[in-house]
């Protein structure tokens, strides 16, 4: 072992320093958001807040609850398509394709993560939301719109993660399988995974926490009428899209209210952020 | 057997895989709808005076030259805070310390920081850099929020790459003499550079495409900036407000185009760095 010279502890203690700094932006973010929101929702009452169905800002009525129920639909809706399909692909990818298609097509999902959200809800305003007033009514703008184009996005993360975790399965578990003559699907879907299945949920978790957090994309479709959503072709207002859609000009207690979205909005993240880690925990233990 | 009709196993995987083959194929579909109609429409709009050119008339003439010097600015800056940051994060979580409570906190943190959506990083960007510290909108502010985003990005793949350096080289290094920084400095961070080039690139490409948290730290002026302190507005942003506001759709796929082969390029250079990466690193 290397004797430490003072020096090294210098530099152990400097670079402790900079290794702090995720941890206290972290807490510097979670102290200016409860700072800013947590006094209107106090004031106003955080029944009202969570609650309440009439979101007019000029007259000091503050109801989250079409804005909460807006952003559990679309992401409801996102998982409805990305689930299905990013599993599908991810199956498909580590156990049924060759491993030159697999080695071809991985690098073109991680390419769809790479695309900005933007991009994404400029597509969906040009081509979805037409396509769904021509063919289905409504508006156009709409919760199901936003979800397919949520659902899209959320694909690469689903499917990277749960390639991983398909992949971190031993082969021996396969090979037992197929040896007790069980087919292909068979062995997929007895042992690899059921033995996958915390890292799929972990996957599934994060898409979820990527499609509640998404916002540009969803401005572009969601129409954004703050009033509950009567059905799946319904305008729909996401936690995010309030708070970029009036933070412009928003001021006083207004903007304080709009911080207090973000604390509704950031104690999900945290929920979803801790169940990730727990069912990703769960896998790395096993 | 527990239901009535039941498909034998040979055939229920058959029915299984083409189910399997047909949604990938929706699935990579639906990357190449966007690829060719973002490509389709907006390669007709690109041409050297729309690169080189300031807009004009709120972006419905002209070019998109200040929102990419602006882009570039932005970006600089954040990796500029971010890379020293995550690096040194990395190297001490893996050649300085112990697996313990420390490092536990360290970690939660990077891993927290990472799942928070960008407007949320908008929100404190705007609150600490714009107004309590009085930067206003600007280069800056929008660069030091950046910076945080993606710091969680670069530590991970930091950390992944140092802790790939076989620990030989080390043992090596240090039987030769050298402290503990010498061995880091001269013979980790040489071998683990390409991975770490890896997640700074990556790190580049999600300050390019963002946009919920630069619109409220960095502005929308569009105007060139002169200097760290003036508002900007970057290309993300710039192809949202042509989009958004309906000010003009083909200068708006025009720049779609430009972010997407910025991004097309980063990939493929980060793919190109790892595969070179892994084939060196990997046993045989």
């Amino acid at each position: 072992m290397i004797r430490p010279k003072p020096n090294d502890r210098l530099i152990r203690l400097s670079l402790l320093t900079v290794a702090l700094t995720a941890i206290t932006v972290l807490a510097v973010i979670t102290i200016f958001i409860f700072e800013q929101g947590l006094p209107v929702m106090v004031k106003y009452g955080l029944k009202n807040f969570l609650f309440g169905q009439d979101w007019y800002p000029s007259e000091k009525s503050f109801g989250l609850l079409p804005m909460i129920v807006g952003s559990l639909l679309v992401t409801l809706g996102a998982l409805l398509i990305g689930v299905p399909l990013g599993l599908a692909s991810a199956i498909f990818l580590t156990e049924f394709s060759s491993r030159r298609l697999s080695r071809l097509l991985k690098p073109v999902f991680e390419l769809l993560a790479g695309i900005p959200s933007v991009v994404y809800g400029f597509l969906g305003l040009m081509f979805l939301v037409p396509f769904i007033r021509e063919n289905l009514g409504g508006p156009g703008l709409s919760v199901l719109a936003a979800s397919i184009i949520l659902g899209i996005m959320i694909l690469p993360t689903i499917i990277s993660i749960s390639i991983d975790s398909i992949r971190a399965v031993p082969d021996s578990y396969r090979e037992g399988s197929i040896a007790l003559g069980a087919t292909k699907w068979q062995t997929v879907r007895m042992v690899v995974l059921p033995a996958a299945r915390s890292g799929l949920v972990a996957g599934i978790i994060l898409g979820m926490g990527r499609a509640i957090g998404e916002t540009m994309a969803v401005i572009m479709v969601a129409g954004n009428a703050a009033d509950l959503p009567a059905s799946w072709l319904a305008p729909v207002r996401t936690l995010t899209s309030n708070i970029a859609l009036e933070m412009a000009y928003a001021s006083g207690e207004h903007r304080q209210a709009l911080f207090a979205t973000g604390v509704v909005l950031f104690v999900i993240i945290m929920i979803l952020n801790f169940l990730a880690n727990l069912a990703a925990r769960k896998q790395s233990g096993r | 057997m527990k239901t009535k009709f039941r498909l034998k196993p040979r055939a229920e995987q058959k029915v299984v895989r083409f189910f399997l083959y047909f949604l990938t194929s929706v699935a990579i579909l639906v990357l190449v709808f966007i690829l060719v109609v973002i490509l389709k429409n907006g390669l007709p709009q690109l041409s050297l005076e729309f690169l080189t050119k300031n807009p004009a008339h709120m972006g419905k003439e002209g070019g998109i030259f200040s929102t990419i010097v602006a882009t570039i600015y932005l970006t600089f800056i954040a990796l500029l805070v971010a890379t020293p940051l995550g690096v040194g994060t990395a190297i001490y979580l893996t050649e300085y310390t112990f697996e313990g409570k420390v490092t536990r906190i360290i970690r939660f943190g990077a891993e927290c920081l990472a799942g928070i959506p960008s407007i949320i990083f908008g929100l404190f960007g705007f609150i600490l850099f714009v107004t309590k510290l009085k930067f206003g909108w600007s280069i800056l502010s929008g660069g030091l929020t950046l910076a945080f985003m993606v710091l969680p990005t670069i530590i991970r793949t930091s950390e992944e790459a140092i802790k790939s350096v076989p620990a030989a080289y080390r043992l090596v290094s240090y039987s030769l003499g050298s402290t503990r920084w010498q061995t880091v400095t001269r013979v980790v961070l040489p071998s683990a550079a390409p991975g770490i080039v890896t997640g700074v690139i990556l790190s580049i490409g999600r300050s390019i495409g963002e946009t919920a948290a630069v619109i409220f730290t960095a502005g929308s002026a569009l105007r060139l900036p002169s200097s760290i302190f003036s508002s900007a507005r970057t290309m993300s942003v710039h192809f949202y407000i042509l989009a958004r506001e309906g000010i003009s759709m083909s200068k708006a796929y025009g720049t779609a185009a430009v972010l997407v082969i910025a991004i097309l390029l980063i990939n493929i250079v980060t793919y190109y760095l790892m595969s070179k990466y892994i084939s060196r690193t990997s046993p045989e």
